[in-house]
């Protein structure tokens, strides 16, 4: 009993001792040097430490996304099977996915690129750079094959997609200007090395993992369930690679057709689309003279460098709330009010000692900080250094707003004309549907038919 | 077709191939300059125990429940204290395996005798939690044997590691994916 009240004693000695002593200078010494054991032999053991994934792996998931490409590439453009594209589907949710866990992904990799490329010293992988290059490259070739079956998000979205509901037109021209905001906010906060928002905010990653923080788990579960109705509403509102893969799938050497010389205008492909990628022939009567649309789209071109000028001015505003996505700021921030704050029990002669300050007044963080004995005016230089650079990036990030927004009213202004049923470069993801939809591509029609009802 | 709309559609064609061949040459040149055969070296998360502070945030902020982040025994720095301060409660009732007498919550860490009066401190890993409290009491008291490491048998390596994130020390580092610990006393393992 004695001797446990010494112990406990002790113990109690030791704590006041500690909370006086900074931690830096307990962890420093080796207060007790360890006893020989030489009656029982015994060797002292070593701590094991299990290998990190060996990088061959990295490599067999470079080759695999590249061998999915293809196999996708090949499915949508020769095969044109969509029962292949569901498989290869499968498979990249199953590998990709939950294999493994959604990460690396090429929408992520986004981030890496952004910090890497402005020179933050960053290394950047081979497999990173794999992952984000390759589906950029053959998206110059052949659309956004990447999105058909490749992507695990794309592909679980697309397969589980089961009573789809046509969004407007309008608001899908409107919600799809969401990504290209998302990825300019995601390229500001990686490139001031903040956050990579993408991975935070990523929808399914806690699904592939099946384990997650409650936010994340909350956001799988709505955009899961939203994706049963509406078709990829991660892809098409909010993937900040799919606004990459849209600006290059434009640019498209081959692209997604409905045989023009096999369509009779039965309209299953435009209905089968749940993506309204397709675009209908364009009536004859609503076929305007162009000569008509010529002073619009000119007053829309001058509006372009306007609305860049003014996001630019409005972005620079919103400097200072969105520097506070980082720590740098925030933890100068806290320190600033901790040290504006009056000091309450403080003894005069431990400046600066946090033990002695009301914990309450104290995040771990500004605690943690205090207990390096770095100079708050390093802090503060540090933050200000961030700040400078969110200035710097706003702008930009505005500008880009602008500048998106500024397009897409003059894309919206320019007279389309459809002379045969046609997938919108940009906005088709192959997935291959309207090819199971077409009579025509099964051969099931007469390949007269068409010469017998064109009028 | 009216032969307007031809060379209409031949000249898009060509400003395509042209905007075409300048996004490749465009992409290839940035992947060119961010891949260096110097810096194309895998890195993957780890805790420098010198800035750890023991917050317990590995616990839960880990996207993997049970967190990645568990307890490590550097045995080599270890004191074979005979009240292990990472062991027992501050107010046990006595020095044995009891559960009462244990500080750490989920019965992780495995006591076995070695000699008189040493025993040894094992974690036993599948059921630490990597909350932290042993580190805390051996840190404090101890020699600081006991440190929190990421595992790399569980760790997956997201992008960004959400401990990382709420981590208020900044203890998180990337590390070369080569040599993926920090265990205390040793320069690396």
């Amino acid at each position: 009993m004695k001797s446990k009240l010494l112990a406990l004693g002790s113990w109690l000695l030791a704590v006041g001792l500690a909370c006086t002593v900074p931690a830096g200078l307990c962890q420093a010494a080796e207060q007790f040097p360890p006893p020989d054991f030489t009656s029982s032999g015994y060797q002292i053991p070593q701590p094991t430490t299990p290998p990190a994934r060996a990088d061959f792996y990295e490599l067999l998931d470079s080759l695999v996304l590249a061998a999915a490409l293809g196999l996708a590439t090949y499915l949508i453009y020769r095969r044109r099977s969509r029962r292949g594209v569901f498989w290869l589907m499968l498979f990249s949710v199953a590998y990709f996915g939950f294999w493994r866990k959604g990460c690396v992904c090429p929408i992520g990799a986004i981030q890496n690129v952004a910090e890497a490329g402005f020179g933050s010293g960053l290394v950047l992988p081979v497999v990173v750079t794999v992952f984000f290059f390759l589906p950029l490259v053959l998206a110059l070739f052949f659309g956004r094959t990447y999105c058909s079956a490749v992507c695990p998000h794309g592909a679980l979205q697309d397969a589980i997609l089961a009573k789809p509901v046509t969004v407007p037109p309008w608001l899908s021209h409107a919600l799809g200007l969401l990504a290209y905001f998302y990825l300019g906010l995601a390229v500001l906060f990686a490139v001031t090395g903040s956050a990579y928002i993408i991975c935070e905010y990523d929808p399914f990653v806690a699904l592939f993992r099946r384990c997650g923080s409650a936010g994340l788990l909350s956001i799988s579960a709505f955009f899961v369930l939203l994706a049963v109705f509406v078709g990829r509403p991660y892809c098409r509102f909010l993937c900040p690679y799919g606004a990459i893969l849209r600006i290059l799938s434009q640019l498209s050497r081959w692209r997604v057709k409905i045989y023009p010389d096999r369509c009779i205008n039965c309209h299953l492909c435009d209905e089968s689309c749940p993506y309204g990628a397709i675009h209908k022939t364009t009536p004859l009567e609503q076929a305007s003279p162009r000569v008509a649309g010529k002073g619009r789209i000119l007053a829309f071109a001058a509006l372009v460098p306007l609305l860049v000028l003014l996001g630019g001015w409005f972005g620079s505003r919103l400097a200072g709330p969105l520097s506070h996505m980082d720590s740098t700021v925030r933890l100068a921030d806290r320190i600033r009010l901790e040290e504006s704050k009056p000091e309450v029990g403080r003894p005069s002669g431990s400046p600066g000692d946090p033990e002695d300050r009301p914990t309450e007044e104290m995040s771990d963080r500004s605690k943690a900080f205090r207990r390096t004995g770095q100079a708050f005016e390093e802090l503060y230089a540090d933050a200000a250094a961030v700040y400078s650079r969110f200035k710097a990036g706003s702008w930009w990030f505005g500008a880009w707003v602008g500048l998106v927004v500024g397009l897409k009213l003059l894309s919206l202004a320019l007279p389309r004309r459809y002379s045969e049923y046609e997938a919108d470069r940009s906005l088709c993801v192959a997935c291959a549907r309207c090819f199971a939809y077409c009579p025509g591509e099964k051969g099931l029609l007469d390949p007269n038919l068409k010469a017998k009802i064109a009028p | 077709m009216p032969p307007e709309n031809e060379k209409n559609c031949a000249r898009r064609e060509f400003l395509r191939t042209g905007l075409q061949g300048a996004a490749l040459v465009g992409l290839g040149a940035l992947a060119g300059r961010l891949v260096t055969p110097s810096a194309s070296q895998k890195t993957v998360w780890q805790i420098d125990p010198a800035k750890c502070i023991q917050c317990e945030r590995c616990a839960v902020n880990c996207v993997l429940k049970p967190s990645a982040v568990k307890c490590v025994h550097a045995f080599k720095l270890c004191g074979y204290c005979r009240p292990c301060f990472g062991f027992f409660q501050p107010d046990y009732n006595a020095l044995n395996a009891g559960a009462e007498n244990q500080l750490c919550p989920t019965g992780a860490i495995e006591r076995s005798f070695v000699e008189d009066p040493y025993y040894q401190y094992v974690i036993n890993e599948p059921l630490c939690i990597g909350c932290s409290k042993c580190v805390k009491g051996c840190t404090a008291f101890g020699n600081g044997s006991l440190h929190l490491q990421v595992r790399h048998d569980r760790c997956v390596n997201c992008n960004e590691c959400s401990i990382a994130v709420s981590c208020p020390s900044n203890a998180f580092v990337r590390v070369p994916a080569s040599q993926p610990y920090l265990i205390k006393g040793k320069e690396h393992a």
